[in-house]
């Protein structure tokens, strides 16, 4: 398929195609601001995501085929080390093409509950908002520019914080909830942006590839290391890793239900792909203070995010907020793949992640689902719901086990991935540790499903009603991406370990 | 509005306010050759803006210039920002590419200046209508609970 879009593609989308990539959503957003109608404003945003959807294919056809892995564009057309750069790897070409397949999917069913949770006259702004939003996350992803990258980071977040705040409509929680994330998002951001200009000031370069090829030379400084500190903490904040992840459960519960579909299945993994670009290209596994982060920092702090926050998710009533406490859990588990310092370690993560989206993605859009036709969202309001919407929630359902890791399905893979990246480190305990957690999400996920499927309605008068079929189209695509993930591995996986490998500086392994 | 004591702070900003206008331009276009551009000439076109509100009240300032008129200016200035980047690219040069606005050879500048000067405008423009934006969310603000009744 990529090599027929590749063939078929006409030559400016093929040189072009990184701006483009970016700027047709972030131009469309900035049109739509100007459009009063909501719906034109729902097409208009299909359109720009699908264009950014197809690029993307595309990126990965270029990185794949042209024998050096990189496209590198320079805007405005200064060169590269003073110029802006947008560089593409197998790394952000895969998390690009998540980003805009998950954005499409997302911006094709979100006119249904978008059009019941958001006031009629702020509708064609809350896509406004989204476009920006998805515009911004893919241009983290693309730039190869660190101070580009905070402008992006920058862009997305506030769009984020917008959208999230018109959760209002349907619950004013959403409102502390916006601010709370505002308030830690933008202290993520300002570290981020500090530890950058302590690199900066080592280096004298903004470039990404162009400070790791000085960054040897002046490793043993104060000011390199204090800069690694404040980027690792600045985006574990943006990705919620525990124990910075507070302002996660709010801003997913209370946002629109759209809102948190698109958010839990893009921001935080764009967040992680920054840091892990931080992590693997910028600074590099051979810096002695980055291996005692790994063994000091990120293993202990993903192991303690995957069962301390299984442990809360075990406790909540709301659907949602136990999807958001298990979505912290699941960041700990990449963090835990990408905390072994290997390729391996990290294409675990990375597939891990790959995967974790489309789970997450699927389990909100469900629950999008049901918020649209019965409002409530709390376990009690899911009781019977197997019978009254059976496609909905068979759906969630395939998600659920795809969550917990059934055999079959994509979580299963993304674990045992995991599974076998730990043991061949040796840490044996640690896999232990994740079937721990995962017999955690047994529970948690099990109490939902068992409201779902064996309790009877709580109000039975609620008669059959299914989601729209806006809605349900993009679902089941996600919900049978999950099987078919779980049986043939190879896509994701390849793009994985391409990705890790071209982190690690070695040929694509194919 | 009767409010006879602010008679000298009206009869000042009346006079103040057009030269904050005329001074932001100033700042704009002289932003090739010395300190300035389109970000510090947004903001005083906005300031100027601002004090015509704090002086006659936010009705009269949203009368004069409307709330969706400073939303749509935000939404312009990007637009002719990004539009500069489209024109280059359509123009056949990379996004951005000043010198591929009119197709010049390398000793030429005409496209460095105009493309440069027409972005600094959108700047002017999303600067000073996201800032006034910001200000009517503020300030036009309707407190759900009136005070007397907490």
């Amino acid at each position: 398929m990529i090599d027929l879009l590749l063939n078929s593609a006409p030559a400016w989308a093929l040189t072009h195609a990184a701006p483009l990539m970016i700027m047709v959503p972030l131009m469309l957003g900035a049109i739509l601001a100007l459009v009063p109608s909501g719906r034109i404003a729902w097409i208009v945003s299909i359109v720009a995501t699908l264009s950014s959807f197809l690029l993307s294919l595309i990126l990965l056809g270029i990185v794949q085929t042209n024998g050096t892995g990189i496209v590198s564009y320079a805007i405005g057309n200064w060169a590269p080390p003073l110029g802006i750069e947008l560089r593409v790897d197998a790394l952000n070409a895969m998390i690009l093409l998540l980003v805009a397949s998950i954005g499409l999917l997302a911006s094709i069913f979100s006119w249904p509950t978008v059009e019941s949770e958001v006031r009629k006259e702020k509708t064609s702004l809350f896509y406004s908002a989204f476009l920006l939003c998805f515009g911004g996350l893919c241009g983290v992803a693309i730039t190869g520019d660190a101070f580009n990258l905070f402008v992006f980071l920058e862009v997305s977040s506030i769009s984020t914080y917008v959208l999230v705040a018109l959760g209002a409509g349907r619950d004013r929680r959403a409102l502390p909830a916006a601010f709370n994330y505002l308030i830690m998002g933008t202290i993520g951001a300002t570290f981020f942006i500090i530890g950058v200009g302590f690199l900066y000031a080592a280096t004298g370069t903004l470039n990404m590839a162009d400070i790791a090829e000085k960054l040897p030379a002046v490793s043993g400084s104060r000011t390199v290391q204090a800069g690694f500190a404040f980027i690792v903490v600045g985006l574990g904040l943006k990705a919620a890793m525990w124990p910075l992840h507070q302002w996660l459960p709010n801003a997913y519960s209370y946002g629109p239900s759209f809102v948190s579909m698109f958010l839990s299945a893009t921001t935080t993994k764009v967040a992680l792909y920054a840091l892990i670009r931080f992590l693997f290209s910028v600074f590099g596994p051979e810096f002695s203070f980055e291996i005692a982060s790994f063994t000091y920092l990120f293993m202990p702090l993903g192991i303690a995010a995957m069962v301390a926050c299984s442990f809360q998710a075990v406790f909540q009533n709301d659907v949602r907020r136990v999807l958001a406490y298990s979505s912290v859990a699941q960041v700990g588990y990449m963090i835990l793949g990408l905390s072994l310092g290997t390729a391996d370690g990290l294409s675990a993560g990375l597939f891990y992640l790959l995967n974790h989206a489309m789970i997450k993605g699927t389990l909100f859009m469900a629950v999008a689902g049901v918020v649209l036709t019965y409002k409530g969202t709390t376990i009690r309001d899911f009781a019977g719901l197997g019978r009254s919407a059976p496609w909905t929630m068979t759906a969630f359902a395939i998600a659920a086990l795809s969550l917990i890791g059934m055999p079959l399905t994509a979580g299963f893979q993304s674990k045992l991935q995991l599974g076998y990246a730990l043991f061949e480190h040796g840490w044996w305990w640690a896999v232990l540790l994740v079937v721990f957690s995962s017999a955690l999400a047994v529970i948690y996920m099990g109490r939902i499903l068992e409201a779902v499927f064996f309790q009877p309605p709580a109000n039975p008068r609620k008669t059959r009603k299914e989601a729209p079929i806006v809605m349900l189209v993009p679902l089941w695509v996600m919900a049978l991406a999950n099987i078919y993930f779980g049986i043939t591995t190879k896509l994701p996986l390849d793009l994985a370990r391409d990705a890790a490998a071209a982190v690690f500086g070695m040929g694509a392994g194919r | 509005m009767n409010s006879d004591h602010h008679i000298i702070l009206r009869a000042v900003s009346k006079m103040l306010i057009p030269l904050i206008i005329l001074y932001a331009f100033y700042v704009q276009f002289h932003g090739d050759f010395g300190p300035g551009g389109g970000f510090q000439a947004g903001i005083i076109i906005a300031v100027g803006i601002i004090l015509y509100a704090l002086i006659f009240g936010v009705p009269a300032a949203m009368r004069a210039v409307p709330p969706v008129f400073t939303r749509s200016l935000a939404a312009v200035g990007v637009i002719i920002y990004a539009g500069v980047g489209f024109w280059a690219l359509f123009s056949g040069g990379n996004f951005l590419e000043y010198q591929a606005l009119f197709h010049e050879p390398p000793g030429e500048h005409h496209g460095q200046h105009i493309g440069i000067m027409v972005i600094e405008i959108g700047v002017l423009c999303g600067v000073a209508g996201a800032m006034l934006t910001i200000f009517y969310a503020f300030a036009g603000r309707v407190a759900e609970i009136r005070d007397k009744d907490w």
